[in-house]
């Protein structure tokens, strides 16, 4: 054997370890319900806010410390604890992926991931939202639509 | 029927390019074709002619395409969606380039645009390679013409049109106020077009400069991996297996000088315009720039291993056909959407999914086939390289970028395709490995180039390298012992992989450092190779250093703000809360908010907040910025800033602000009617008011305004615990137009704004409210050494410009006739 195929091979099973390594490293998307019976174990909920209960959040008292509550697609709840800033879209989010464990009686969030609703659909939001403002008082749109044209 | 205000002929200009140059380009990867395979001499120069017609006519069309875009977009005519969706009125022109490349048509325009550029200078320069090479580069450019060309085949949507109208691209189907009769199955109304009086405008965050520059440095780099690829690919078809190394070298080494300028560019706007605290977060679309990078470096050493002893062609052709290959790749896994739930940015799925499989497969698929065929007839040395030539460290250094490279994009796309979901700590997780690819490669770096070709003898390896050796281990000794890197947040294990890796950057350093002295003083001449290696290690020693000293100095230690919640485990977080000019406690430094500037065209707010070195030596305002509520991106979008030294940078950005909608502000102005010396009472205590001044000339953002005059009004607040403050609330008189500048008092919960004022008689608006707090939540680090990156990146790049052309010098000094 040549001292290449040595190397290559060393390498290459260098490679699959890491790999392997990283595949065992890799988490789980898992439900609330899931969550809570993994208790302690690091994990990725799919989640949307539930907008019925407050968010707690207070800059001044401690701006390490938001509280929330999540709603799995299941229906399932859960207290959410997020020790860093609040996100500032979290209230616009259409889902969030949480990481983190459940502890005790709430979900320990390390991090907080939003995905928002496609930028697309915003257009259409923004284009409705526009529309039903200029429809309201033309006569200020219009103006605006001359200087436009000028 | 037709509408009211359109401005539809630039449109239809740009629909007519864009067939013409999808046709054009179809036409010279054809007639370029015929060229290469052409028997007779005669022939073949005709179909060149008409390939280079062709391609000049692509030229002109994509051009075209590119200035009747940007007109659009530069005379807002909201009529066409693209204008519509990435611009607003308020857009300054100088960030209209980036919303041109905001949007997937725009950024595949830019491509194109590169091709352009790229085969022009390919006809001028490449002789008797011009007729195999521009048939793969027009047919690449044939093939990101369907990507914007917008056609219905058989019900296939082909491709996405930057010229679509707005009415057509169903964003106003469901908007009942622009149909006829309120109905959405009616069709439009004729002037529906004044209706839509502002655009959705360009995404906050990426109104930088940065965001300017970095994709066309950026998509530079992507455009020229296909040169090398053609070239190899050129080489195969035409048996020319071996002298297509030669021309292919110096472009080789421009794609590899462009795209990391383009790389790190972006890295640099990460961090100087996104939040994430830094300027790498292996994330897949920083990921899918840097593997095509690691393997075109790949591959221009094993062509330089080629080049000099005979050995490694066949992986040569293998790296410069995958690292183009890797650039199409990462364009599917980008902008395809399958990435969707593992990473930040928002991958839209534009339903061209196919379309991209469809690209990937026309390239690579014909590329690896001509490979595996010629296979055997690619020259090859049998005998092995000795372990003491450079060509062997060389290869196992390509080798190891090569799986380098496979196991970041591996990692990357593993989420896409198998249901897991990424690590605890997926930057670790590249990170662990990583850092032992930075020690091998720094150690061959620093060594390789004190071997000869061939056979080394261990005296001639040691008698030049024995004294950088010395000093490195002196110098790398006194990082470690003094320089406090004790970065053990993932165990000793990774520490001393960075420990190691540091000492393999110095040792790099300087090993490459004295070779390129002496190769200067010696025969004067400048060495790229060792310029370049100078550089990349350089890179490597700053990443190591401000990543692992990496600093947060907004640790929550004031004793105004902290109030442990329930279930907190009394652990300080990385936010901390400043109150309007209330000096704060931060680690080395007393921070104060000082207030807030609005952009007067944007809900754009700059805050001042001023650092204070608490050895009293260094004193500092930095001004990070947010965007409030903006066009349906709720909540703010922040964009940091930070304050330069040569050694270090302190960086900080807001993260939170006073929620507008709880803390409604219910309080009312009661308007006072007062003269100079009246008094009158609050809740809390009486106020005087002193003075009214009027002023000319008054200072703006943009400069002084010399037709503006401002009236002020001084008046003295006497609170009941028997503190006094001063108020200056300021009326603005702008070009006619008035604007009411309020002050507060904070501490009495006091807004005073002016209405109107008449001589000495001033309408004065008091508002007692009980949520004038004025306050920010900010992240604060400090990045310790990263001009060290950024100098070495400067460096690499100098290096391999210096080294393509020598190449090139060389190539035109061997084709002089005569030679």
């Amino acid at each position: 054997m040549k001292k290449v195929h040595i190397i290559l091979l060393v390498l290459i099973a260098g490679s699959i370890a890491v790999l392997i390594s990283f595949l065992k490293a890799s988490t789980t998307y898992d439900s609330i319900d899931s969550a809570k019976a993994k208790a302690g174990k690091y994990v990725h909920v799919i989640a949307r806010l539930d907008r019925s209960q407050p968010i707690e959040y207070d800059a001044l008292k401690d701006p390490n410390y938001l509280s929330f509550t999540a709603v799995d697609s299941l229906g399932k709840t859960v207290k959410v604890i997020y020790r860093n800033a609040k996100p500032d879209n979290l209230e616009s989010s259409e889902h969030l992926v949480l990481k983190g464990d459940y502890e005790n009686d709430h979900f320990e969030c390390k991090e907080i991931m939003m995905k928002c609703p496609s930028k697309y659909k915003d257009d259409m939001n923004a284009a409705e939202k526009n529309i039903r403002e200029t429809t309201q008082a033309e006569p200020i749109e219009n103006q605006t639509a001359d200087k436009r044209t000028n | 029927m037709g509408y009211l205000g359109e401005h539809l002929l630039p449109g239809q200009l740009g629909h007519f390019f864009i067939v013409l140059s999808l046709v054009s380009s179809a036409v010279a990867a054809f007639a370029y074709f015929k060229s290469a395979n052409a028997v007779s001499e005669q022939n073949a120069i005709s179909w060149k002619k008409l390939g280079r017609y062709a391609f000049f006519t692509d030229v002109f069309s994509v051009i075209s395409i590119f200035i009747l875009l940007f007109y659009i977009i530069h005379s807002h005519y909201f009529e066409y969606k693209y204008a519509w969706q990435h611009t607003s009125l308020s857009l300054e022109v100088r960030y209209m380039l980036a919303s041109f490349w905001e949007g997937q048509e725009g950024s595949f325009l830019l491509w194109t645009f590169w091709h352009c550029v790229l085969g022009l200078v390919l006809i001028k320069r490449s002789k008797e390679w011009e007729a195999p090479v521009m048939s793969v580069l027009s047919f690449v450019q044939f093939c990101l013409a369907t990507m914007i060309a917008g056609l219905y085949i058989f019900g296939w949507k082909l491709g996405s049109n930057p010229f679509i109208l707005l009415r057509d691209s169903g964003v106003l189907d469901n908007a009942p106020a622009l149909h006829m009769n309120l109905d959405i199955t009616q069709p439009l109304k004729p002037d529906y077009l004044s209706f839509i009086t502002d655009g959705n405008d360009l995404n906050p965050l990426l109104q930088n400069y940065w965001m300017v520059i970095h994709p066309p440095a950026l998509f530079l780099g992507f455009a020229s991996t296909v040169v090398p690829f053609a070239f190899a690919v050129a080489g195969l078809w035409k048996k020319k297996l071996t002298e297509w190394t030669k021309p292919a070298l110096p472009w080789a080494l421009f794609s590899a000088a462009a795209l990391g300028t383009g790389i790190m560019m972006g890295a640099a706007w990460a961090y100087e315009s996104l939040t994430f605290g830094g300027y790498w977060a292996w994330d897949p679309v920083e990921n899918a720039s840097l593997v095509p990078w690691l393997v075109m470096i790949a591959g221009i050493h094993t062509l330089m291993v080629y080049r000099h002893s005979g050995h490694s062609l066949r992986i040569t052709h293998l790296f410069l056909i995958l690292s183009f290959s890797l650039v199409l790749y990462s364009t599917f896994l980008t902008r395809s959407g399958i990435l969707g739930d593992t990473s930040v940015h928002a991958f839209t799925d534009m339903g061209m999914n196919w379309q991209l499989i469809g690209f990937m497969a026309v390239c690579i698929v014909p590329a690896l086939w001509l490979f595996a065929s010629r296979y055997k007839q690619i020259p090859s040395i049998q005998k092995e390289e000795s372990a003491t030539s450079r060509e062997f460290w060389m290869f196992i250094g390509s080798l190891v970028l090569f799986l380098s490279a496979l196991l970041i994009i591996g990692k990357t796309s593993l989420p896409a395709f198998v249901k897991i979901a990424p690590p605890e700590d997926p930057e670790f997780a590249y990170n662990r490995v990583q850092v032992l690819v930075a020690v091998i490669v720094a150690l061959l770096t620093a060594v390789t180039h004190y071997m000869k070709y061939k056979q080394t003898t261990r005296a001639f390896f040691w008698k030049k390298i024995w004294l950088p050796t010395v000093i490195s281990v002196v110098i790398s000794s006194l990082i470690l012992i003094f320089g406090n890197i004790n970065y053990n947040k993932y165990g000793y294990g990774f520490l001393g992989s960075i420990w190691l890796a540091i000492a393999c950057s110095v040792y790099s350093i300087i090993a490459n450092g004295a070779y390129f002295i002496d190769k200067l003083r010696k025969s004067s001449k400048l060495s790229g190779g060792t310029l370049a290696h100078l550089g990349f290690a350089l890179m490597l020693l700053g990443i190591l250093i401000s990543s692992s000293k990496k600093e947060i100095l907004s640790y929550n230690t004031s004793g105004i703000a902290i109030n442990f919640g329930e279930g907190s485990k009394e652990e300080s977080g990385e936010n901390l809360t400043l109150v309007k000019d209330v000096r704060t406690d931060m680690g080395k430094y007393w921070v104060t908010y000082e207030g807030s500037e609005k952009n007067p065209q944007k809900p754009l707010w700059y805050y001042n907040v001023k650092f204070e070195n608490k050895n009293g030596k260094e004193n500092f305002v930095l001004q990070p910025n947010a965007f409030i509520n903006y066009k349906g991106n709720e909540g703010l979008m922040a964009n940091p800033a930070s304050e330069h030294y040569w050694d270090h940078d302190i960086y900080t950005y807001i993260t939170s602000l006073p929620d507008p909608t709880r803390n409604k502000d219910t309080a009312q102005f009661k308007n006072k009617l007062l003269r100079t010396g009246d008094t009158s009472f609050y809740a809390k205590g009486y106020f005087i008011l002193e003075k009214v001044m009027s002023r000319d000339s008054i200072p703006t953002k943009d400069g002084i305004d010399p037709t503006g005059r401002a009236s002020l009004a001084i008046i003295k607040v006497h609170s009941m615990n028997n503190s006094t403050y001063t108020a200056q609330p300021l009326l603005v008189n702008k070009g006619g137009a008035l604007y009411s500048v309020p002050d507060t008092v904070i501490s009495q919960n006091l807004i005073f704004a002016i209405n109107s004022v008449q001589d000495n008689k001033v309408n004065l608006g008091v508002k007692e409210s009980n949520t004038v707090l004025d306050y920010l939540t900010l992240k604060a680090y400090k990045f310790p050494y990263i001009n060290l990156l950024w100098l070495g990146v400067v460096i690499m790049v100098a290096g391999i410009f210096v080294s393509m052309i020598k190449h090139i010098r060389r190539m035109n000094r061997d084709s002089l006739p005569g030679k």
